[in-house]
């Protein structure tokens, strides 16, 4: 026995736990034997450390997982406040409460041209030779990191995006995952498959149902773009501040194709997401969004790879922080570029904005490229609001308290110009002026 | 009743350094001032310190309107009350839009109660107005939906500024050097546009190392500055003359103030 030994109950979930989460599911079996096989590589993750190069500024010190548990009641169908709902209209929508898929709908058009939209579990049942050759295989799979592992073993709903080759979906889509209840751990998925020339948006956000209680989230998304294919896709982090978010993320993206990823943080007691953008194919191209407003003592984290795997290749990051009050911001970048990936352009930016004396922000771009003939730019900047604009605004009658609210929407505009969906940026504009404090709105 | 803006004994620092020392100046509405003096001579300063620019301490004297103390207040109270300042250097705004930017300030200028999220003026006619005014100043119209000053050449970066002065209609202007940097075509339509702009709502100070703004606003005032003071003070044959001439012959009028001059230059260059 070595003296410091890992306390697996509080950093994980043990034997038992797993063990009993298995017998109240009910599942095919190679469901389960998945699980299970999730389950030992987790068993042996648990045992060593976390990857320092990723983790070292990320504090889970305090994390305690005994305090949350998978649910097995049925979820309750309260309202849930959301974003993004109801703001324009879409083509389907799925809503999970707790980790239980509570609401699931596709228009029927879209169904007729065999779009598939609704609970992973369900679907992937019922279209198991399509989809399971994807899932947790493809872009995340169980061995990645510890908390890939635990996702493996323990996911239970989940959102599906099937759409066939050469359907172009013109309405977004709309995904909701929400936590009702105190000490729930909830390991919701989201897979999203665009087979060749197909197009879609799929805009995703997670809410909690009151400040007060406490959950955990350990969540997982797959991106898979086939060739011409277009994915938009958004996920809008807005969990109450007592809400871990621990998730890991990726996007493969084949020939000629894109992917849109717009990632935003605005709530979570902590949140670390890894997020891998992996061009596997001739000219894939990949924009990443990044806009995360850190406040009180949240802590939020990134860890993006920008991943040239073919020939011709483009990505393109931008990431936006705003920090206040005594929040933190981790941002650790990485472009790789393949020695085969010859003629790529990899960028990466993160501007961090901060508020306060007493936030903190660390931006760690970074470069491995092993072919010569590319082109990357890699930057990051920390700079506090500039005292000449505000006296600028100022001197047009402007008070302080407003300018500075003007300067920060600014900083997070060019951010947002960058955002397709038109929905999202007014979304994004609202909420963020709600996280400034700016009570009432003004009437256009 | 027109107002007064009275400028009485000034004198202000920059950090530790004393720039002004004794400004006395009356500005009536309606009336056009030039002020005019070499390089470093506190001009600048003096318009930063009558916008309220908080690097800028007052360390005696005062600047009141109508007897009303502004000393005291934010630039953002002061341009409230109605004073304005054209920046000789504009300070850019990233990811701000030019329109949305003079809605706020309009909004505030125009109901100077008004508190954050409270209603701005209403967007058609924010839209009307500002179209006109910015045709009025031959400007493209595309440049309300860019970001302010981002950019912008120094020409373009002027005119923005003469906008802002156009949409919030203040009761007192300073305007320092906005027509540096502009071409003669643009110094025309700036010119030609504060002269349609001034009259007797508006008093002016015209801050200028050229003739050609004085030219469609001829000053009834001109003021020399030199070493953070103002040691002369004429109609605008005056101006005409230092164009002419240079400060060669103020400088010999006025030693000591000159020596004082060279000095500032010198401590803030050395
Ligand atoms: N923020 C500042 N920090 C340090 N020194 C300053 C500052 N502002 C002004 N000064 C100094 O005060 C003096 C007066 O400067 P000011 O800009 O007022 O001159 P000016 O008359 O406007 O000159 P110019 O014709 O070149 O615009 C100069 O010596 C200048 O360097
Ligand atoms: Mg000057």
């Amino acid at each position: 026995m070595t003296t410091a030994a890992i306390d697996i109950n509080r950093i994980g979930y043990s034997r038992d736990v797993f063990e009993q989460f298995l017998a109240e599911r009910v599942e095919p079996v190679w469901i389960s034997d998945a699980r299970r096989e999730a389950f030992e590589i987790y068993q042996s993750l648990l045992q060593s450390e976390l990857d320092p190069e990723e983790f070292k500024r990320v504090d889970l010190r305090v994390f305690n997982a005994a305090r949350f548990r998978p649910s097995s009641v049925k979820a309750q169908t309260t309202e849930i406040s959301t974003l993004l709902a109801n703001q324009t209209e879409y083509g389907g929508s799925i809503a999970h409460v707790d980790g239980q898929t509570t609401h699931s709908h596709l228009s029927s058009q879209l169904a007729a041209q065999g779009v598939l939209f609704g609970d992973l579990l369900t679907l992937l049942i019922q279209h198991r030779e399509l989809l399971e050759p994807s899932f947790l295989k493809k872009a995340v799979r169980p061995d990645a990191d510890r908390f890939a592992a635990w996702h493996a073993a323990f996911w239970t709903s989940g959102t599906l995006l099937y759409v066939p080759r050469g359907v172009e979906v013109e309405l977004p889509l709309h995904s909701l995952i929400a936590h009702s209840r105190d000490g729930i751990a909830e390991f919701g998925h989201t897979l999203v498959i665009l087979e060749d020339d197909a197009r879609a948006t799929l805009l995703e956000e997670t809410s909690s149902i009151n400040n007060d209680m406490a959950g955990l989230h350990v969540g997982c998304v797959e991106l898979i773009v086939g060739k011409n294919a277009g994915l938009r896709y958004v996920q809008l982090q807005n969990w109450n501040q007592r809400t871990w978010h621990l998730a890991h993320q990726a996007g493969n993206v084949d020939n000629n194709a894109s992917l849109q990823w717009t990632v935003v943080g605005l709530g979570s007691r902590l949140s670390h997401i890894h997020q891998d953008i992996n061009l596997t194919g001739r000219a894939a191209t990949a924009e990443v969004n990044g806009v995360t407003f850190a406040s009180d003592h949240q802590k939020i984290s990134y860890y993006t790879q920008q991943h040239h795997k073919a020939q011709g290749t483009h990505s393109d990051l931008l990431y936006k922080e705003v920090l206040r009050d005594e929040s933190r911001v981790i941002w650790r970048g990485m472009i790789k570029v393949d020695a085969a990936a010859q003629q790529t352009d990899g960028y990466q930016r993160s501007d961090a904005l901060m508020l306060s004396e007493n936030a903190r922000c660390d931006s760690i771009p970074g470069l491995e490229i092993e072919a010569d003939d590319v082109r990357c730019t890699h930057g990051a900047t920390t700079g506090r609001v500039d005292e000449e604009q505000i006296f600028y605004a100022q001197s047009r009658g402007i008070s302080e308290k407003e300018a500075m609210h003007m300067i920060v929407e600014g900083f997070f505009q060019q951010v947002y110009d960058r955002i397709p969906v038109e929905i999202v940026r007014e979304t994004l504009s609202r909420t963020v002026q709600g996280k400034l404090g700016i009570e009432a709105l003004a009437a256009v | 009743m027109s107002s007064l803006l009275k400028i009485t004994d000034l004198h202000v620092s920059v950090g530790e350094t004393p720039i002004l020392k004794g400004v006395n100046m009356e500005i009536r509405q309606g009336e056009v001032h030039a002020l005019m003096g070499p390089n470093g001579s506190g001009k600048s300063t003096l318009a930063y310190a009558l916008a309220g620019h908080p690097n800028y301490f007052v360390t005696s004297g005062s600047i009141d309107i109508d007897g009303v103390e502004i000393t005291e207040l934010g630039a953002d109270e002061r341009a409230r009350l109605g004073m304005f300042l054209a920046f000789q250097y504009p300070v850019v705004i990233p990811g701000v839009k030019v329109a949305d930017f003079i809605r706020h300030a309009v909004s505030n200028i125009r109901n100077p109660d008004r508190k954050e999220g409270e209603g701005l003026v209403p967007m058609r006619e924010f839209r009307r107005e500002i179209r006109e005014r910015m045709e009025a100043l031959n400007m493209d119209t595309e440049f309300a939906r860019r970001y302010l000053n981002d950019g912008f050449s120094g020409g373009e970066k002027k005119r923005m500024e003469i906008l802002q002065m156009a949409m919030l209609q203040p009761r007192f202007a300073i305007l320092d050097e906005t027509d540096s940097g502009l071409d003669s075509d643009a110094v025309r339509v700036v010119s030609e546009g504060l002269a349609r702009l001034s009259g007797p709502q508006m008093g002016v100070l015209i801050i200028t190392h050229h003739e050609r703004l004085l030219e469609f606003n001829r000053p009834q005032f001109t003021h020399v500055m030199l070493g953070g003071r103002i040691v002369e003070t004429g109609d605008a044959s005056l101006a005409h003359e230092l164009h002419a001439n240079g400060y060669a012959t103020v400088r010999e009028r006025h030693p000591e103030a000159a020596a004082d001059n060279a000095q500032t230059v010198a401590a803030v260059t050395t």
